[in-house]
């Protein structure tokens, strides 16, 4: 189509709402669609990330009087040491379990004046541990023990992330399904509006198959430079973005990372292929209707 | 060439032409009158494919109408000229171009073609014009613009409708002068108008039939023309 009969859309004016109208409609879906992929790998990411090392460790409790506190951790850790599909166990010193609960109690909590449990570390290697296990293990030599795999807060947040992978995947599908609308209604006023173009065309002998080049290859080169500036406003302004700190973390970058940057260079050429088959369709069903 | 047989057409219940026979022989030339709305334009769109008929047979270059598939009548249409009363052009495109158009369709080469392209431009009297934009011409300059462009692909036939119907009378017998010429090039000419000085004028230059459309029918027209 790029190189094939260059003449055939100098027969389509080159100017005029729709050329507009399909210029504008393309930049603007490609520039949404650029940060519907953007949101679409971050969650992904996002969800891989809580699922991978959240997964990866585990929370042991100690809640013990404070005479038998050291004895039952050195009791946990003596466990935890010897439980197959634990990597490394430690006990958080208490500057660690002061951060994590500053946020509720401010800076200078005197930890070790306070009747609070203490916290070990589990790091979980290979196939991780029998949790089942585990926690009768620690029933029945540290009575003070409790086992928190993460399960329960884990696969909420897993969910909810993959729920808006699945949505930022769905608004890509929507996102393309509107631009092929656009585009196709875009054609169509085209058509309509060319009606004396083709009447013309018609007259002096051309094949339909010309007259459907001629539209698609301008409407087609149009949709890919409307999304071609679109999709680079979009990575412009996801640049642009504030970086993620480290306090924000948690939900972390919107935007590509390393090779993801691919990804929005697809964006055009979809567009062009969406233009090339709505376009196409459209112009065949006005000339079949025309005698 | 180009044969109706017994047709007839309808449009929205009623009969607009009836029983038209007719073959346009190789070379001929033909004028066909009729008072406005007798169906002219209908009758040419019959001859050039536009229109199918509601009964009867229309023949194009041997091939029945009905039987006949798009494509093939786009084949059709490049051995059939037609110049329109309001002659459309593409106003993006220059007078050269559009009167190139039918070579763009059809594939030719332009660059090859520019040698015949220039002759005609120069033949139709729009040298100066040729790199105008449709719009700025004005009715006699379009009209000799459609014919340079109905005859481009070397036709068989020329089909005209009311050709001089927008232009005065010096610009009408300088029309009628190039479309005398192609038929003594050999090319079969219909003239549909309703402007009997130029019909008889024309019969002083050129041996032409006279035909009009009454009464939804075909018939020879009188002594007086």
């Amino acid at each position: 189509m790029m190189v094939d009969d260059t003449q055939a859309d100098r027969v389509v004016p080159p100017t005029g709402f729709t050329a507009t109208l399909t210029l504008f409609s393309a930049a603007a879906m490609a520039f949404l669609a650029v940060f519907a992929l953007a949101l679409s790998l971050a969650t992904g990411r996002l969800a891989d990330r809580w699922g991978d090392e959240l997964a990866r460790s585990a929370t042991v409790r100690i809640s013990a009087p404070e005479g038998q506190m050291a004895a039952q951790t050195q009791a946990a850790l003596k466990v935890l040491q010897t439980t197959t599909g634990v990597a490394r166990a430690r006990a958080l010193d208490n500057d660690e379990q002061r951060a994590l609960l500053e946020p509720w109690f401010g800076p200078d909590l005197p930890v070790d004046m306070l009747p609070i449990p203490q916290l070990i570390e589990v790091i979980e290697e290979g196939q991780g541990f029998d949790a089942q296990g585990l926690r009768l293990r620690l029933a029945a030599e540290v009575p003070g023990a409790v086992l928190d795999d993460h399960t329960r807060w884990r696969q909420p947040l897993v969910n909810a992330a993959s729920r808006l992978r699945l949505l930022g995947w769905v608004s890509l599908l929507l996102i393309g399904a509107t631009t092929a609308a656009i585009i196709t209604l875009a054609a169509n006023a085209a058509l309509a509006a060319n009606a004396q173009v083709i009447g013309v065309l018609r007259q002096v002998g051309a094949r339909d198959a010309y007259i459907v080049r001629a539209f698609v290859r301008r409407f087609t080169l149009r949709a890919l430079a409307g999304a071609g500036a679109g999709m680079v406003l979009g990575c412009l302004a996801i640049l642009l973005l504030p970086a993620a700190q480290d306090a924000g973390g948690f939900l972390t970058g919107l935007g590509f990372q390393g090779l993801s940057w691919i990804w929005p260079l697809v964006v055009p050429p979809l567009a062009a292929s969406v233009a090339f088959w709505a376009t196409g369709a459209a112009a065949r069903r006005m000339l079949k209707d025309l005698p | 060439m180009i044969e109706l047989e017994n047709v007839a057409y309808s449009y929205g219940g009623g009969d607009l032409l009836s029983d038209i026979s007719l073959e346009l022989q190789p070379g001929s030339f033909h004028f066909l009158t009729g008072p406005s709305g007798a169906g002219k334009t209908t009758f040419l769109k019959l001859c050039y494919g536009a229109l199918t008929p509601t009964s009867g047979t229309a023949r194009l270059f041997g091939t029945d109408r009905r039987e006949m598939q798009r494509d093939d009548i786009a084949m059709a249409r490049r051995r059939i000229g037609v110049v329109h009363q309001d002659c459309m052009f593409l106003d993006h495109m220059s007078v050269a171009d559009n009167i190139a158009l039918p070579l763009m369709v059809s594939g030719r080469d332009l660059l090859g073609e520019a040698a015949n392209l220039k002759e005609l431009v120069t033949w139709v009297g729009l040298s100066e014009r040729a790199k105008a934009r449709p719009p700025e011409l004005s009715g006699g300059e379009r009209q000799r613009a459609a014919l340079a462009r109905a005859v481009i692909m070397s036709p068989d036939v020329v089909l005209a409708d009311e050709p001089t119907g927008n232009v005065d009378w010096e610009m009408s017998q300088r029309l009628l002068r190039l479309l005398i010429e192609l038929n003594r090039m050999g090319k079969t000419i219909m003239i549909a108008t309703h402007d009997l000085a130029l019909i008889r004028s024309a019969k002083a230059h050129v041996q032409a039939r006279v035909l009009r459309i009454a009464n939804r029918r075909l018939q020879l027209a009188g002594a007086d023309l």
